[in-house]
């Protein structure tokens, strides 16, 4: 039996995968695809440069935060450029 | 209508073509495209049922749970300290449901994984394609013979698994004496949640400065040193709760007279008034008659890519469980990344597609110094193909400058979008 068949997409898949994982690891804290629940603000819909210019405001310190410079920090630019696109295409 | 696995693989491997179709169609109308059992509707397996539906709802989903709710170990040391009661921090499995997870209250006992079956308490069986095994931990009595029975465990509590026993201590805080000890022993590391013992530790002394101001928290720590957050619990047993915490390193306990309420140590005993033992702990009951267990007859050795099993194929092991990752914690928010990770894999498996082969994780454990003020400690964690295994990302994570109340409302708001992440 054939493992690890390729679909034309697969290439696509693997990367949308690994995206759709990095921003899972944002929604124990603004909620699951971006949807909050809490006083943390949500992401889902939000404009993609708005979320890339705040994670770099947190990353560079010019905005304060409690949490988020430490966890800004763990992410590339093109990560952030990658997380930041996919919740902004997410229904509020 | 029932199909087991070995009709289910022979359908879909009628023919490569066939195969391969079935990860690049739709799979509406159609039999489902794998089946998933998960053990255990914790932080880890309840995350990853959920997210299993959620980016795949052509994968059959079963979640098998002893308890009708669930009920949170994070924020349940503020019902010690007074200001949250267990209900607060109790979810009902109800929302599941709408994901189309199919939840089956019982108790898994054994697992075959030749035959890729689970035995239940109730006698039924379920067929799978891939485990997900999620059991949290169990306690270690076996060290202390002192609490071997049933009556000695009914009064020296541990209330490291929220609910009945939770509830019970805070009963015992509640008829102490004023001027009376609550005494506290921490396992040597690793255990679940690092810093809880000494949040809990904060939490009976916010509880005793307000309502027996003559007490005393006395910490027993088997470890040389504060496993986590240090200088941020230093901070508060030398100021709100001066004269009222104190500290004892390399405190291993040898044993307990839960009659007399003693803590026998290598160097003397300690008497209190309320003592409470957390005792060691290994990776839950069904991890370890299934096998999984690889290290220090402990913990599940897994492959961090897919949180697969070392040991047994097919199996996937989440959570408090496992073998941490280096500077990885035993905590509720990790159990949800681990089982995000695991969700995607499962699907990539069975739809015969690529693995992600950099996942990332990562932790949070937010710790109440009082009924406001919180404390952090974060990192952030990538898959590191040479050391094969989650690494941290050097200068991301750290810790709260000080214990602060703008994280105490961050704190809550992490409780509510964690439980709603993983049940709702
Ligand atoms: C541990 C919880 C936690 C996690 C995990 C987390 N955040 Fe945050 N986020 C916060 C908090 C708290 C704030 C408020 C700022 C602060 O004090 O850090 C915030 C603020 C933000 C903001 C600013 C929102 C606004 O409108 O002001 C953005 C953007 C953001 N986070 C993005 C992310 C992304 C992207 C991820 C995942 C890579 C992530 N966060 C993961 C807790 C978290």
């Amino acid at each position: 039996m054939a493992v690890a068949v390729g679909c034309p997409l697969n290439a696509h898949a693997q990367d949308a995968n690994s995206i759709r994982g990095m921003a899972a690891t944002c929604a124990n804290c603004h909620g699951t695809e971006g949807r909050s629940a809490g006083t943390v603000p949500g992401l889902a819909g939000v404009d993609k440069t708005q979320i890339v210019q705040q994670m770099q405001d947190f990353k560079t310190g010019k905005r304060a935060s409690t949490i988020m410079q430490q966890l800004a920090r763990g992410f590339t630019d093109a990560q952030i450029e990658q997380i930041a696109a996919w919740f902004s295409a997410q229904k509020k | 209508m029932k199909i087991n696995r070995r009709e289910f693989v022979k359908r879909m491997s009628a023919g490569a073509a066939v195969t391969a179709l079935a990860g690049c169609m739709s799979n509406a109308g159609r039999p489902a495209a794998g089946r998933v059992v998960v053990i255990g509707a914790g932080y880890a397996g309840a995350t990853a049922a959920k997210y299993i539906r959620l980016w795949a709802p052509d994968i059959d989903v079963t979640l098998v749970e002893r308890d009708a709710e669930f009920i949170s170990c994070p924020l349940s040391n503020l019902v010690l300290g007074g200001s949250k009661t267990i209900r607060d921090m109790t979810v009902g499995y109800g929302g599941l449901a709408k994901y189309g997870v199919k939840l089956m209250r019982d108790d898994a006992v054994a697992v075959d994984p030749v035959k890729r079956e689970v035995r239940l308490a109730s006698g039924a069986s379920l067929q799978y394609d891939r485990l997900v095994v999620a059991p949290g931990v169990d306690v270690q009595y076996d060290t202390l013979p002192g609490l071997a029975s049933a009556d000695a465990q009914s009064k020296v509590l541990h209330a490291w698994k929220a609910g009945a026993q939770t509830v019970a201590l805070r009963k015992q805080l509640e008829t102490m004496r004023d001027g009376g000890v609550y005494a506290v022993h921490i396992p040597k590391a690793p255990y679940r949640c690092p810093p809880g013992p000494y949040e809990r530790a904060c939490q009976v002394a916010h509880y005793f400065k307000t309502a027996k101001p003559k007490s005393k928290v006395l910490i027993l720590d088997a470890n040389e040193d504060v496993v986590s957050k240090k200088g941020l619990f230093m901070a508060a047993w030398n100021g709100p709760y001066k004269g009222i915490v104190e500290y004892r390193p390399n405190s291993e306990l040898e044993d307990v007279d839960a009659s007399t309420l003693t803590a026998k140590l290598q160097f003397g005993s300690v008497n209190a008034d309320v003592l409470n033992v957390i005792p060691p702990q290994r990776a839950g009951n069904i991890a370890l008659v299934t096998g999984l267990i690889t290290a220090n007859n402990r913990w599940c050795g897994v492959n961090w890519q897919t949180m697969e099993s070392i040991k047994v194929p097919g199996v996937h092991v989440l959570g408090d469980a496992t073998l941490s990752a280096q500077l990885m914690p035993k905590s509720g928010h990790m159990a949800n990344q681990h089982a995000k990770v695991c969700a995607a894999a499962i699907i990539a498996m069975i739809k015969h597609e690529p693995v992600n082969q950099e996942p990332m994780m990562v932790n949070t454990c937010y710790s109440f110094i009082d009924d406001k003020n919180v404390v952090h400690v974060a990192s952030v964690h990538a898959y590191d193909a040479s050391e094969k295994t989650m690494l941290p990302i050097k200068g991301a994570g750290g810790l709260s400058d000080k214990a602060n109340e703008l994280e105490g409302t961050y704190a809550l708001s992490w409780a509510k979008n964690i439980w709603a992440d993983m049940l709702g």
